[in-house]
């Protein structure tokens, strides 16, 4: 309804803030009084900590005081917890270590903090940090899964021997096992997906604020979800219990899952806060996010695809090992289980899955979710083995795709997710369209005459999102219930305040969300505002990750305005004396309907706030809230087509075009829609071409600056083409599915079937770099 | 970054006085490669030298034989400047393919040729234009200026003043950029002198920063053509090996480089 309701493209109304300088960060707050924290980190990827001497430090201009891991543990401040309990095959629990805030004995991460410096300014912090002097005993590490799993590999924690967190399962063994053995024909291979920095452009920040005379804490930092933040630390770390302890993660510049989990450096400053009395700041710099923001991806798989003799596909086989890093994170566990392994029927119907995960801990830094979080690594494992599959059977891949395609639905995959609606043949139909794919033979012979290697790759992939029905992850192993909530208040003179759960770090909530409001009630967006990411103004709320803010957060805007709405439709009847049932909603104003009486919306708010004249027995105030639960996962999926040329002589990619057709159900506007799209796209590609972290054999992180870590440049990515098809989501009100990580998704696989299709070598890794294909090139 | 003395002299006489002051001075030019250790504390000096304003380091001079450029130059200004362009366009065209916008404004030829990284553009010039490097004290032939991985002929104290470049017959350039730093994973500058000579240097290739290619050049001068290179092999010995790039892909894009600063060449 109206022109900024659902499906306008409404121009965001917080980048006003953002691209005038006026947002509010972390960094940009200071509190009267504030000290600075700067922390010493371990140069060794695995050492044991002899000793360490802060008295010289400590003497240092400036200088608070110098705390360190022992201390932390003997002040009783909790480990840091993962929060998804999985069971190994043989039912035993994961197996972890412990992981302080701070290392008193054992560092097992280039970058662990050991001690810190609280200072009178951040320099002088930094040059007391130099002073503290640290003597370790280097012990040897294990940099990689190879390593880790190699006999007699450097154990990094007593409780997980050999490295391993978990050996977990899923899927029917016997079933596969029975389908490779009647297959007649059978595509494997093995391969890597890179590890990644996240490197949001707003590097992670915390000032912890401690009130002796309340006993109350206040903490701001970078979150995407503040009050699980505040719930972890109040309930596992024992800062403060929760009603003394205030979370706020104001303007936040990007997360992409680096900022869900609860870090050291939050926790040591709370603490720190109240052990030197005053407030304490700690602002990352970018070394320090390479360093200590958790990872994402590196996984190593062995993935077998059966067909039967019309190409029909029987069976998937997968072993993958998931690097964990040293530490277990927050939800590290669940990412290569229940957020990758459940994904791997992609569009397909495939009859029987088996999937092996064996999780690894290895002397580098934690690995947690990443834009996607397993989805991507499950997409890019099944979509190159349907292209490699193709190109073995002979078989056009879109063909090979379309014969295999899930049109019945719902679908009950054989690993868990229950597909609820979609149409993979419509959006791949739209995709070869928009690409021209029928010309692609023509431009590809045009091209070598050029000189050129031109290739063109697919990849169909579909996700799960809106996570997630809690009584589904709490049966899975999740330690929260993932709902949302949400409250409406209708001020007295007609302006709306909704109060959500979600937090939003790019995803342009306070637009989005005020078209839901102005789509029901048909007012301007500018009379409605979102307030998010304060634990004293917000309830409660499980935060944004996993493109779940508009399936559940927005839904459970919608049931509340529902509440609000049949409220001051009461209010509205007896003010103009007419029956409940009569009473429409239209721009701003409640109608009887057939009739020209109505009364505005302001109208119906300043009777509900002076209460002079309300129907018998209700309550004054116009403010409603509700809790929404998903039923099931929403399923956003898509068809994406890449089309590229190689040089020959420089093994380096050129893009010609790249087509991305998804279907996220409802738009509520497109223009974020696409802008979600084109930055998911760019990580997807950034992933598949430039971007990898590398660790030496002794674990030190090689690419630990943009010097050497490759970041995707405009210049990287080709103008997108995106495009939408439709079907409803039919487990939430508005029909919506998600639309945030889709492109990290799908891009990569379509790109690199894209470059083995140019170049006619099948074994290639991602990055795929020009001196990589280069070589592949030359091994073809 | 640890606290230090800035300095801006407005000439270099006095730069150079103020350097023998200071306990650990260092001069700062564009200040591509000593800030950022600076700011990772990877340096202290005491005193830091602002050269990048004397004014009698700046401006272009082209005469019938030679293209001098003073060294605090910009890139940006060298990138538009119509002598430049007139008498050695692959010059122009090498700064406008170095860094970016940011770096251009900011950077200066003496700052890239007095630190000679191993994968700056500039040192290919030098060399292959058979350069002179001429300082506050002397006059430099760039065959004896580059000693390796960031090292050069300077002395302590020594400030290059200006780069003359002869122009040559014909010259192009053309680089491979480093994915992530966008420097050169490789860069090959080729030069026809109007004596006939020819001079070909590449960059980013080997572990002694800034080097000639021999076969390319008796390749080139039997036949001055990109198709003379297709069978040359360049030997990959002595060349970097990195996340980036092997040594066999460097020595490969030496020869495929050369080829396509011939063809821009002309």
């Amino acid at each position: 309804m109206g022109i900024e309701g659902i499906g306008a493209s409404v121009v965001r109304k917080e980048d006003r803030r953002f691209i005038t300088g006026k947002g509010r960060y972390v960094d940009d707050i200071k509190i009267i009084g504030m000290t600075y924290a700067h922390f010493v980190r371990s140069p060794h990827a695995h050492a044991k900590i002899k000793s360490i001497d802060v008295e010289a430090a400590k003497a240092m201009p400036g200088v608070v005081d110098v705390l360190t891991g022992q201390q932390i543990v003997d002040d009783k401040v909790g480990n840091l917890i993962c929060g998804w309990a999985i069971h190994s095959k043989d039912g035993s629990a994961m197996k972890m270590g412990a992981w302080p805030a701070m290392a008193p004995e054992t560092v097992r991460f280039v970058g662990q903090a050991v001690a810190v410096v609280i200072a009178e300014s951040k320099n002088l912090a930094r040059d007391a940090a130099e002073a503290v002097v640290v003597d370790y005993e280097e012990l040897p590490a294990a940099a990689d899964i190879k390593a880790a799993i190699a006999p007699g590999a450097p154990q990094l924690h007593p409780e997980a021997p050999g490295n391993i967190v978990y050996d977990w399962e899923i899927g029917d063994q016997k079933a596969v096992d029975e389908a490779f053995g009647k297959a007649a024909n059978v595509v494997s291979f093995e391969l890597t997906n890179n590890r990644l920095v996240p490197n949001a452009m707003e590097p992670r920040a915390a000032i912890a604020d401690y009130d002796s005379a309340e006993e109350h804490f206040t903490l701001y930092t970078t979150s995407q979800n503040p009050h699980v933040a505040r719930l972890v630390l109040s309930a596992f770390y024992n800062i403060a219990p929760e009603h003394k302890l205030r979370v706020v993660a104001p303007d936040v510049g990007g997360g992409f899952g680096s900022k869900i989990f609860i870090y050291p450096e939050e926790m040591v400053a709370l603490w720190a806060s109240k052990k030197v009395g005053r407030a304490v700041k700690w602002t990352g710099d970018r070394s320090e996010a390479f360093l200590t923001d958790a990872h994402g991806r590196d996984h190593v798989s062995k993935a077998e695809l059966a067909f039967d003799k019309d190409n029909k596909m029987l069976a998937l086989r997968v072993t993958t090992h998931a690097n964990f890093g040293a530490y277990m994170s927050l939800f590290s566990s669940s990412v290569p289980t229940y957020l990758y392994a459940t994904l791997l029927s992609g569009q397909y119907n495939i009859p029987a899955i088996y999937t092996e995960v064996i999780g690894v801990y290895t002397n580098t830094t934690p690995v947690d979710a990443y834009r996607g979080a397993g989805r991507p690594e499950a997409c890019y494992l099944l979509e190159r083995l349907v292209e490699t599959a193709a190109r073995q059977l002979k078989v056009d891949p879109a063909e090979l795709r379309r014969k295999n395609f899930i049109t019945q639905f719902p679908h009950q995959t054989p690993v868990i997710m229950a597909y609820d609606i979609g149409d993979f043949n419509a959006s791949l139909d739209a995709a070869l369209k928009a690409a021209d794919y029928a010309g692609f033979p023509a431009r590809k012979a045009k091209a070598k005459a050029e000189g050129k290697l031109r290739g063109l790759g697919f990849s169909c992939y579909i996700e799960a999102c809106g996570i997630a029905p809690s009584k589904a992850v709490g049966s899975l192993g999740a330690g929260v219930g993932l709902w949302e909530s949400a409250e409406v208040r209708v001020n007295p003179v007609g302006t709306i305040e909704i109060l959500t759960g979600s937090h939003s770090h790019g995803q342009g909530h306070e637009t989005t969300f005020a078209q839901l409001v102005a789509d029901r009630l048909g007012i301007p967006i500018n009379q409605v505002s979102i307030v998010h990411g304060d634990t004293d103004k917000v309830q409660f709320g499980m935060g944004t990750y996993g493109s779940r803010s508009a399936a559940v957060g927005m839904s459970a805007i919608f049931k509340a305005m529902e509440k609000v709405e049949a409220k001051a439709k009461k209010i509205a009847a007896h003010q103009l004396e007419a029956s409940e049932g009569d009473i429409v909603i239209e721009n701003g104003e409640f109608k009887v309907t057939g009739t020209d009486k109505s009364i505005a919306l302001p109208m119906v708010a300043l009777a509900a706030y002076t209460a002079h004249n309300l129907p018998d027995g209700m309550e004054p105030g116009l403010k409603e809230s509700a809790f929404y639960d998903p039923t099931n996962f929403t399923f956003p999926a898509g068809s994406y087509i890449c089309e590229l040329e190689v040089d020959p002589g420089t093994g380096k990619t050129s893009f010609v075009s790249f087509v991305a057709v998804d279907d996220f159900g409802r738009l509520i506007n497109p223009m974020i829609v696409e802008g979600q799209v084109h930055g998911g796209l760019v990580q997807g590609i950034g992933q598949a071409l430039l971007e990898n972290a590398i660790y030496d054999d002794t674990g030190q992180l090689v690419t630990a600056s943009f010097m050497d870590y490759a970041m995707p440049r405009a210049d990287d990515v080709p103008s997108f083409k995106v495009s939408h098809t439709e079907t409803l989501c039919p487990g939430n009100p508005l029909g919506v599915k998600g639309c945030g990580e889709a492109g990290a998704i799908g891009a990569s696989a379509a790109v690199i079937n894209a470059i083995t299709d140019a170049i006619g070598n099948n074994k290639l890794e991602m990055p795929a770099t020009p001196d990589r294909v280069w070589h592949a090139i030359h091994a073809a | 970054m640890y606290s230090t003395n800035y300095h801006r002299p407005s000439s270099v006489e006095e730069a150079v006085a103020l350097f023998g002051k200071g306990s650990d001075p260092k001069y700062l030019a564009g200040g591509h490669t000593l800030l950022p250790v600076m700011k990772q504390r990877l340096a202290g000096p005491s005193d830091v030298i602002d050269i990048a304003k004397i004014p009698g380091l700046i401006g272009v001079e082209a005469s019938a034989d030679a293209l001098t450029i003073k060294a605090a130059t910009t890139y940006y200004d060298i990138m538009h400047n119509a002598d430049v362009k007139r008498t050695i366009p692959a010059i122009a065209h090498l700064t406008s393919v170095l860094g970016d916008p940011a770096v251009r404004y900011r950077g200066t030829i003496g700052g890239s040729v007095a630190t000679n990284d191993p994968a700056a553009d500039y040192p290919a010039a030098v060399l292959a234009l058979n350069a002179t490097v001429k300082t506050n004290k002397r006059e430099i032939p760039a065959d004896q200026f580059f000693k390796g991985l960031f090292m050069t002929a300077l002395e302590d104290n020594e400030i290059i003043t200006a780069i003359s470049f002869p122009i040559p017959a014909k010259a192009g350039y053309a680089k491979m950029r480093n994915p992530a730093s966008r420097f050169a994973l490789t860069g090959v500058f080729v030069a026809k002198h109007k004596s006939g000579e020819i001079r070909v240097a590449a960059t980013g290739a080997s572990q002694n920063g800034v080097m000639r290619v021999g076969v390319i050049e008796e390749a080139l001068k039997a036949n001055w053509s990109a198709s003379a290179l297709d069978n040359v092999k360049v030997s990959d010995e002595g060349l970097m090996a990195d996340i980036h790039g092997t040594s066999d892909y460097r020595a490969n894009l030496i020869r495929v480089m050369a080829q396509r600063a011939v063809d821009a060449a002309g």
